[in-house]
């Protein structure tokens, strides 16, 4: 930290303006994200304590939580193999209109979440295109824990696809080679030499993914059924106590989101450490 | 094991280019083979054949009479280094040497203590005791290269194919690892085909030199009978440095367009024509004037190189012919009245004249 303030005040630097830069850097980001953050600390303990203390003992918003940390994990994780599926054929796989399927990838983050919970809400609604028939089979997505998780691997896809497509396109594929050469056997040679040099990639997907479903409202909202102590998702209950102007209740909600959040985002960062120790040049 | 190519061919996928165009090649057991060649002659191309990398489509590749039908069957039997040495970056070094043991089915899978004991040995052998347990993005490149060789050489192969292995290697490490090499060959009997740019590198290690040009094997011949008589021009120019001089033969000697280059007497089995002279720098001798005679020829020093003073012969016709002489002390410009060529081989239409 000393050090750091030490750097602040030295001017001699071979980047130009690196004083300049680097106040702009550090007002925008507390402008943009700690300032907002911090607020969001604050706020839920001027009611007062108690108030707060009430708030958090609420079994509704505890099964909420849970609703949202579930699903999206959930989520990622079933977006894990299809990112991965994705990304490969879209690197390896020389097939026809893959530059449009690229395009196509970003969709889910460009398209309105409302919109898009709307499509699938239509969809795999009992009399929808998907819904009928899968419903048939005794598969009810819409209105339950299912259906959110269809709609969190809908808008989580994209990140999963990004963060492993550029690991993978840097991955030789002298690799595979090397391995067949020296006698392994096809899923040998999937799970030895592509997959586990993509472990720190498949991880930061995850990580983004996740963090994506655990905010995610609007696409999620339409399908969910939005039962209490069921189908309901932490965000939405936010805006249920918001609109009961019981504000305590919803920065409670929000306090406990965002610790959470930071938590399990923390500890991905960490394993991804962990897990690309191998890239670090001596 | 004996490698033997026959009639080996490959289009490029889609345009339907030549890659290899009927590539014939008997290596014999425990032979160390250099392939040389320009960039885009195939080299490459023919060694990953050889390992089954690339799909031929005519043509057979057999390992000691045994005709090889894909990867799977040269598994364990071939070693290859790749040229960026295809290290796997998420192993250790030791990992990545016993990879080749470790996905070995359980029932001939030696246990985890004599595979251990392997890379042991083969990190003693490589002259890397203590690099088992670092990652390869924490290693120079000799020593990747040398991890990388001994990944190849875990399952005990007979055959060693190495592309370009020397090419991301600094001029010493390159040569000491040179040397090094061709000793690992000899003392575990194995036959090496090695793929290079570099035709001193090729005349330094190799027994045998096959130069390759468009796909096609130009000559294939030991370091020594492709000095003294390259096949094509493209021969004794890709192997050192050459001067051409055309002229005519005729009457079994060899008169040069150029008079101030001296005519020699050429053997009878050579037909009377046109025909080129190609000579090293080093073979030229400059004729000194007699007395009374003027001197049209100057040369004046330009670097030196492998005890040879380096000079640039200025003459009409021809812009700086390089040519050589043994360091001797002296050091200045040098006069003279005509060069002898007669050790220059000849040539037509590209190809030698015997």
């Amino acid at each position: 930290m000393k050090q750091f303030f030490l750097a602040l005040l030295r001017s001699n630097r071979a980047l130009p303006g690196y004083r300049l830069s680097l106040i702009t850097t550090l007002l925008w980001a507390g402008l943009l994200i700690v300032l907002p953050l911090s607020t969001l600390l604050v706020r839920p303990w001027q009611d007062g304590v108690s108030a707060m203390l009430t708030a958090l003992r609420d079994g509704r918003m505890f099964a909420a939580l849970w609703t949202s940390f579930s699903c999206a994990a959930t989520a990622a994780a079933c977006n894990l193999p299809f990112g991965l599926m994705l990304a490969w054929a879209l690197v390896r796989g020389h097939l026809p209109g893959r530059h449009v399927a690229n395009a196509l990838i970003d969709l889910p983050l460009a398209l309105p979440t409302a919109v898009s919970g709307i499509t699938l809400a239509t969809l795999y609604s009992p009399h929808g295109w998907l819904g009928e028939p899968l419903s048939r089979l005794g598969i009810f997505v819409s209105y339950n824990r299912l259906g959110i998780v269809v709609a969190l691997m809908f808008v989580g896809l994209p990140f999963m696809v990004r963060a492993i497509e550029p690991v993978l396109r840097d991955l030789p594929h002298e690799l595979e080679e090397a391995a067949q050469l020296l006698g392994a056997r096809p899923w040998q040679v999937f799970t030895r030499v592509i997959v586990a040099p993509l472990l720190p990639a498949l991880v930061t997907g995850f990580g983004l993914a996740f963090a994506r479903g655990i905010g995610e409202y609007g696409s999620v909202i339409f399908i969910a059924g939005n039962q209490p102590f069921r189908s309901e998702i932490a965000p939405l209950l936010i805006v249920v106590r918001l609109q009961e102007f019981d504000y305590a209740g919803a920065t409670a909600i929000a306090l406990v989101l965002l610790v959470a959040s930071l938590l399990v985002l923390l500890l991905v960062g960490m394993m991804r450490k962990r897990l690309a120790l191998w890239s670090e040049p001596a | 094991m004996s490698i033997e190519v026959s009639a080996l061919e490959r289009f490029a996928p889609g345009r339907g280019k030549a890659l290899l165009r009927k590539v014939s090649l008997d290596v014999p057991d425990s032979a160390f083979v250099a392939l040389v060649g320009p960039s885009g002659a195939g080299k490459t191309t023919l060694l990953r054949a050889i390992a089954g990398l690339d799909p031929y489509q005519a043509g057979t590749v057999s390992l000691d009479g045994q005709v090889m039908e894909d990867v799977s069957a040269r598994a364990g039997q071939v070693g290859f280094v790749f040229q960026n040495y295809a290290l796997f970056p998420h192993m250790t070094a030791a990992r990545n040497i016993a990879f080749g043991l470790d996905v070995l089915p359980a029932a001939r899978r030696p246990t985890r203590a004599r595979i251990n004991e392997r890379v042991r040995e083969l990190l003693e052998l490589m002259q890397i005791p203590d690099l088992g347990g670092a990652y390869p993005a924490r290693l120079s490149g000799g020593q990747r290269q040398r991890v990388a060789l001994a990944r190849a050489l875990a399952t005990g192969p007979r055959v060693l194919l190495l592309d370009e292995p020397f090419g991301a290697l600094d001029p010493i490490v390159r040569r000491s690892i040179r040397s090094w090499l061709r000793e690992l060959h000899d003392r575990l009997g194995l036959t090496t085909i090695l793929v290079t740019h570099d035709q001193e590198e090729a005349l330094d290690v190799a027994d045998r030199i096959v130069v390759m040009q468009d796909g096609q094997i130009v000559q294939d011949a030991s370091p020594v009978d492709l000095d003294s008589s390259p096949a094509t021009e493209f021969v004794m120019e890709f192997l050192g440095e050459a001067v051409s001089f055309p002229g005519i033969v005729g009457a079994g000697r060899m008169v040069l367009d150029d008079p101030l280059v001296l005519p020699f007497s050429v053997p009878d089995s050579v037909a009377d024509g046109p025909a080129v002279a190609m000579i090293r720098p080093y073979e030229i001798q400059l004729v000194p004037a007699q007395p009374g005679q003027n001197a049209p020829l100057r040369a004046v020093p330009r670097g030196a190189r492998n005890g040879y003073r380096h000079y640039v012969l200025n003459c009409a016709g021809h812009d700086g012919i390089p040519f050589f002489l043994p360091q001797d002390g002296a050091d200045h410009a040098l006069e003279g009245a005509a060069l002898d060529i007669s050790r220059a081989r000849l040539f037509r239409n590209g190809l030698a004249c015997l």
